[in-house]
């Protein structure tokens, strides 16, 4: 199973990263689980310092900017 | 690293790195890229991190508005840091150049000065 975190305080840009993230996940047919990172310490634990940020099985694959679905899923082969 | 993190719908974010070396010139090079994160210029980030290929850091990196490397001797190890991991656009600084010399540049008040003023015209620049 995919473990996707989505890091980010909850701005608009973080939810649609979210919402991008579990299109394509569904897209792919996956088994994955999504947990939104909202605490800025836990995201610092990342290495990151801009969001929103998406971190699939722990390795952080993009930072400030929120790809369209297709991107995503090249990102979760 | 630095204490904030911050939201991509703002602003970019202009980082500092520093090789933060043992030598003399190294510790003036991580002071000057402290001083200039409390002064608003940039935002100093783990130069040890690029080394690491630490995602987090890398990425983090790619998306920055602007990036500058600040080397205490010739050595060169945080551009070399960044170019081993992919990097090309980023400013460069060589406390040589502004004559300060490995093992003869004890840190003081004057040279962290002279180190953050062209620091702070190359990530302005």
């Amino acid at each position: 199973m995919k473990r996707l975190q989505i890091l980010g305080v909850g701005c608009p840009k973080c939810k649609k990263l979210a919402e991008n993230t579990e299109a394509a996940a569904k897209a792919l047919g996956i088994e994955y689980s999504i947990e939104k990172v909202t605490d800025v310490n836990a995201i610092m634990q990342f290495g990151v310092m801009m969001t929103p940020a998406l971190a699939v099985d722990g390795q952080v694959k993009v930072v400030g900017k929120v790809p369209a679905p297709d991107e995503i899923k090249k990102m979760l082969a | 690293m630095g204490s904030q993190q911050s939201c991509g719908c703002g602003g970019g974010v202009k980082l500092i790195f520093a090789c933060s070396g043992a030598a003399d010139v190294g510790e003036i090079a991580d002071r000057a890229a402290r001083r200039l994160t409390r002064a608003g210029a940039g935002r100093m980030f783990c130069a040890a991190g690029l080394g690491g290929r630490i995602s987090g850091i890398l990425k983090t990196t790619e998306a920055a508005e602007g990036v500058l490397a600040i080397d205490g001797c010739p050595l060169n190890c945080v551009k070399s840091s960044l170019e081993q991991a992919g990097f090309t656009a980023f400013k460069h600084l060589q406390l040589a150049d502004l004559g300060l010399e490995k093992g003869k540049s004890p840190m003081t008040e004057e040279s962290i000065s002279k180190a953050m003023v062209r620091a702070a015209e190359l990530i302005c620049s």
